[in-house]
């Protein structure tokens, strides 16, 4: 049994799609008919059975696909996987994390043999059977974070922590919505966070330290954040804006159920225990217009909200060309009535 | 959003008498297998149950090798005029008691970033290097540990370090005369040291004011400023909030206090650091005795908050928002 | 003309004062002469004997050169360009012990590649003394090709390396001692956006 692994594309010719179980599991992000930023961190426990917060790594049937992906993005530009000197035993932290969380979700696929501090690393959807020695990165391919990343979906940034802040030390960003971790590596919170409109005003930054700076081991928090992305394309880089930016001017009445796509990302914050950091895992979920109106009530919200975004939100997650297009399509399921509380699709 | 701690339940796997006035703790887990990873300069709030009293809870580091999971240490000095605390860990516990302790919390940890780790420890402060040393050790770090105690006696793990680590390790007996020559070792050090202190807080507070004055910006200077709760004239106290009145016993915290009247503000340190339990003041007529080095000195006069985990109340009233 | 705060990464600069310290390292361009003109008024007694003062006189600066030598530092180094004193800064740091200071004043290219310098030998960024004077000119990295082009004064900027029509960002990275530039007609190539100089 196990998770049946798609093959497909996130560019040249975008195959991606959703199957219909996943896109009754998709993470959509809005539980009101608007949306504002607030400090949504809740605390990062088990969901539903089938949801993808029933584990705390979720793998999906676009697992395999994702992964070639972001080999194709480290080919071309190496930069997007970095971590400073002194980074390395959060790295092993992660590994440790990843490897055992994955095994135990999904035994089918993943197994880990820890035998003291030798390894063994069985990845079946990928082909790898290694044995390593924990702590010994000479016994690696990669350093630990690449190593792991290189097998685990969605981007990740390791913060250390110090003086009162967070530091964005170390990552492997290849499915990002529009930062550079090159330009951003080094910085602390509240500056990698400082071309986000409105938020800093609110006071929404200085909560959200004050609370990441408390999670504690064994106690992770998970938030929801939210933007779009013309075409199934993970890796949106500010590097390859010049390539993908011109997608935006490509938005029809008619193809809009197939281009313009929903792009959530789950961002999860664990502590690590060896180096006290904190990694920040952001989970992409992508899904397009028209899978997304096969429930009638997230079409509706979705039609409300993206109606009624204040403009400079709207500026900073680059809809301004396509949004009229993108309402006038949305509003065709919008019969103006009431929406049901909660994420759920009915 | 509030922080708590997740408790682990385990066993005195060994009780281990150090010196006149030190005991060594060892906790395995209860349900067999490995303790939590923790890095070094990481603490655990241990759980003290008696019969007829209410539980007390403190903080003491971890001194295992961080790489060794298989039990936790910690080593507690005998504190003849404390709260008992640590009279009840040296008289009562023993190999096989069950006990509960919180997940390691770490507010005193290595910049990773340092070229060098210059530590200086006094008395029974040296218990969260016994962890730090070994972690770096095992990386091939670069540290070097003085470390004064007040007699050969009293050197608890002075031997054990120097066997370990050999010149990095530097002793100094107060009953011999020895002295660290401070100044001398603060300006030797290369560019990008890293300094940690954890002792008394006369010695703190030297080390600390030695290192401004001779130029190392505070971000290189660590300290760890943890302090038991400490007894003290019973009073009483009103929880707005909740609607009940407290009683505060002589050997009893605050913060212990309100848990024991059914409230639980979040908590990390139990020492007056983490910020955690953080309490508004709604009205009081007396005075507080703060013991804490989170609030600002502008806080404690102001009269509006209180750490109760190791701050008290004199006077007739004291109203809090719990 | 002073830097306004706009958004937090964006570097704040303050005035150059005094700190307590068992060595100064002062590193200056051209008007950035003034600021340690101005801190020695208030520097204690025998600040200057233990200090070592780095200059790049640059266009304007030539004529501070005999001021900053009155003042009897230690060292007294004149340099070409920031690019010829780096490697001699380096030198000073990886031999240096805790207890130096560091001061840095002038345009944000000496500020940022100085910094840079100092925080790679191990001190800490927010320890260090900093004041801007003179020209606004950015050192803006392109995001798209990774190459830097120096003494930026105008909004948009052509990349010197992939040319490329940048817009040039308040997002800076000590990093990489640059501002962000960033592709400014991306999404449609034929738009055409008036150059001006914004940064004098």
């Amino acid at each position: 049994m196990g998770i049946q692994f798609r093959k497909e594309t996130f560019r040249d010719d975008f195959s991606f799609k959703n199957s219909p179980e996943h896109v009754r599991r998709f993470p959509f992000p809005f539980h009101e008919d608007s949306y504002m930023y607030a400090v949504n961190i809740e605390p990062h426990k088990p969901g539903p059975k089938g949801s993808v917060l029933e584990f705390p790594f979720d793998v999906d049937e676009h697992y395999v696909s994702e992964m070639e992906d972001r080999a194709l993005v480290l080919a071309e530009d190496p930069l997007r996987c970095q971590s400073l000197p002194h980074m390395t035993l959060a790295g092993w932290d992660l590994l440790e994390l990843l490897m055992v969380s994955m095994a135990e979700s999904y035994p089918e696929h993943f197994t880990l043999t820890r035998d003291g501090d030798t390894w063994h690393w069985i990845n079946r959807p990928l082909g790898i059977d290694d044995t390593f020695v924990f702590g010994d990165t000479s016994t690696l391919p990669y350093g630990p974070m690449e190593y792991i990343t290189r097998q685990s979906q969605g981007d990740y940034c390791i913060l250390d922590q110090r003086d009162g802040n967070l530091w964005m030390d170390a990552g492997i960003v290849t499915t990002q919505a529009d930062w550079s971790l090159d330009f951003d590596i080094g910085m602390n919170f509240f500056e990698w966070h400082a071309p986000v409109p409105l938020a800093h005003e609110k006071g929404i930054f200085t909560r959200a330290l004050k609370f990441l700076l408390n999670v504690q081991q064994g106690q992770p928090a998970r938030r929801l954040n939210w933007t779009m992305t013309i075409n199934p394309r993970l890796d949106t880089s500010p590097e390859n804006y010049h390539k993908w930016g011109p997608d935006r001017t490509t938005v029809t009445p008619e193809n809009v159920g197939d281009k313009v796509h929903l792009r959530v990302e789950l961002q999860t914050f664990w502590r690590l225990p060896r180096s006290n950091a904190l990694v920040f895992p952001i989970r992409c979920y992508l899904i397009k217009m028209d899978e997304l109106a096969t429930s009638p009530k997230w079409a509706k919200r979705l039609h409300r909200v993206i109606r009624d975004l204040p403009e400079e939100l709207a500026t900073y997650k680059g809809l301004t060309r396509y949004r009229p297009t993108l309402v006038e399509w949305l509003s065709k399921y919008d019969d103006g009535g009431v929406t049901s509380p909660g994420f759920g699709p009915d | 959003m509030s922080a708590g701690t997740t408790k682990l339940d385990v066993t005195v796997a060994d009780v281990v008498p150090v010196n006149d006035l030190v005991t060594r703790f060892h906790f395995r887990p209860t349900a067999g297998g490995l303790l939590p990873t923790f890095s070094g300069g990481a603490h655990v709030v241990v759980e003290m149950r008696e019969a007829g009293r209410p539980p007390r809870l403190n903080p003491y580091s971890l001194m295992s090798s961080p790489l060794d999971t298989s039990e936790y240490t910690i080593s507690v000095r005998r504190d003849d005029v404390g709260r008992g605390g640590s009279l009840f860990m040296h008289r009562n516990v023993r190999p096989g008691d069950r006990m509960v302790v919180s997940y390691p919390v770490n507010l005193f940890s290595l910049d990773l970033r340092a070229k060098k780790h210059l530590m200086i420890a006094g008395g029974i402060g040296i218990t969260p290097f016994v962890a730090q040393t070994a972690q770096l050790a095992a990386e091939g770090g670069n540290f070097e540990l003085h470390y004064a105690c007040r007699t050969a006696s009293l050197f608890t793990y002075g031997d054990l370090l120097q066997e370990r680590y050999g010149k990095r390790i530097h002793l100094y007996h107060d009953d011999r005369g020895e002295k660290i020559m401070l100044d001398r070792l603060l300006t030797s050090q290369p560019l990008g040291t890293h300094l940690y202190v954890c002792g008394p807080a006369p010695m703190i507070n030297w080390v600390v004011g030695r290192a401004a004055e001779l130029g190392w910006p505070s971000e290189n200077v660590h300290f760890e400023h943890f302090s038991a709760p400490q007894p003290g004239l019973p009073f009483d106290a009103t929880l707005a909030v909740s609607g009940k009145t407290i009683h505060v016993g002589e050997q009893q915290s605050l913060l212990e206090a309100i848990e024991a009247a059914g409230v639980d503000p979040p908590y990390l340190c139990r020492g007056g650091v983490c910020g955690q339990c953080e309490t508004n003041v709604i009205s009081y007529d007396g005075k507080f005795l703060h013991n804490d080095h989170w609030l600002s000195e502008e806080e404690h006069r102001s009269g509006c908050k209180i750490m109760p985990c190791v701050s008290r109340f004199e006077g007739k009233s004291l109203v809090l928002e719990r | 003309m002073p830097i306004e705060p706009t958004i937090k990464s964006r570097p704040i600069y303050g005035t150059l004062s005094p700190q307590k310290g068992t060595e100064h390292l002062l590193i200056a361009d051209a008007e950035g002469a003034q600021a340690i003109l101005d801190l020695a008024k208030s520097a204690p007694e025998g600040f200057f004997a233990a200090a070592e003062i780095v200059y790049i006189p640059r266009a304007s600066g030539e004529g501070h050169v005999a001021a900053l030598k009155a003042l009897k530092p230690a060292r007294f180094y004149d340099g070409p360009s920031i690019a010829a004193a780096l490697p001699r800064l380096r030198q000073t740091f990886a031999t240096a012990h805790m207890g130096l200071r560091v001061y840095l004043a002038g345009t944000e290219g000496l500020i940022g590649q100085a910094m840079l310098a100092a925080t790679e030998a191990g001190i800490d960024y927010s320890s260090i003394q900093t004041e801007h004077r003179g020209s606004l000119a950015r050192r803006v990295q392109c995001v798209h090709c990774k190459g830097v082009t120096e003494d930026v004064t105008t909004q948009p900027v052509t990349c010197a390396h992939c040319g490329l029509t940048l817009f040039v960002r308040d997002h800076y990275s000590r990093r990489l001692a640059a501002f962000q530039g960033v592709c400014i007609n991306a999404e449609d190539r034929s738009e055409q956006v008036p150059v001006e100089e914004v940064f004098p």
